[in-house]
């Protein structure tokens, strides 16, 4: 059966920050399982675009995360901190990709799961601390891979010299 | 890789932000560059260099009016700036459409799990 509303959301609510919001036909439980589990994360995460090779979670406040998808643009990583867990209800954990220029500070991710009707829900915002991060991490979606965006970063860098 | 040196594009132009204030006041209507100099409490010099950087990914344009120049904005090169948001949304779009998948498949487990019970 086909549901509504399976499309994510996604908005600017600032000048450095993103926010995601996605409905799914499961209780928020599974949501969260799916979302924090290493095996299950290799299934989704990549998105079909290349091979999650690296899926480290522990799941702790003060724990790390790390994540590497392999495919034809080379290896990509990101890492980062859980700095707030509640089983279910929300995570809030840093995120810094492993490209991104020396000195780049990594984003704080919101993630709140919630459910209305045995539909869980996904709210991701996105903190990035500045503009140029904010517009990397969207330009991180270009076809070309998430490489461009740096280059297109350094170009900035460039011509702010 | 081949790197541009200059500022090419609207996503570099609006990087700065100085530029996207002078954008923001531009967007309420045209000014001189006297007229920005004030409202930025920026040197000239500066002003039109920034400016000459908005005018190069055509986000302002120019227009002389007896012995004033006079600017405005155009904000259709930015639409490749909100295009990034698109494509970030698909990239998502795509890990949400395979997690429903996984989802699928957790549901249909716990379900077993009941009748086991």
């Amino acid at each position: 059966m086909r549901i509504e509303n399976r499309t994510a959301k996604v908005t600017t609510p600032s000048d450095t920050q993103i926010l995601m919001t996605r409905e799914f036909n499961a209780p928020k439980h599974l949501v969260f399982k799916a979302w924090t589990t290493p095996e299950l994360i290799k299934c989704w995460w990549s998105g079909g675009r290349g091979e999650v090779t690296v899926a480290e979670v522990d799941l702790r406040v003060g724990g790390t995360w790390r994540y590497v998808i392999a495919s034809e643009h080379g290896e990509v990583g990101f890492n980062g901190e859980y700095l707030e867990i509640v089983p279910n209800e929300r995570i809030v954990n840093t995120e810094i990709y492993e490209q991104a220029p020396e000195g780049t500070k990594p984003a704080d991710n919101f993630v709140t799961f919630t459910e209305t009707d045995g539909r869980g829900k996904i709210e991701l915002l996105m903190e990035c601390h500045s503009k140029e991060v904010r517009d990397a991490v969207l330009a991180s979606g270009m076809e070309e891979g998430l490489q461009d965006s740096w280059d297109a970063m350094d170009r900035v860098a460039q011509s702010l010299k | 890789m081949a790197r541009a040196a200059t500022t090419t594009d609207a996503f570099n132009a609006v990087a700065e932000p100085r530029r996207r204030e002078i954008l923001a006041i531009l967007a309420e209507g045209e000014r001189t560059v006297t007229e920005l100099v004030d409202a930025l409490g920026l040197v000239q010099p500066l002003v039109s260099k920034h400016l000459r950087v908005l005018r190069e990914v055509g986000l302002v344009s120019v227009r002389e009016e007896g012995r004033r120049r006079v600017y405005s904005m155009d904000g259709r090169p930015l639409k490749a700036v909100h295009d990034w948001v698109k494509g970030f949304e698909q990239t998502w779009n795509r890990r949400f459409d395979l997690l429903d998948g996984v989802l699928e498949e957790l549901k249909t487990e716990e379900e077993g799990n009941e009748d086991r019970e």
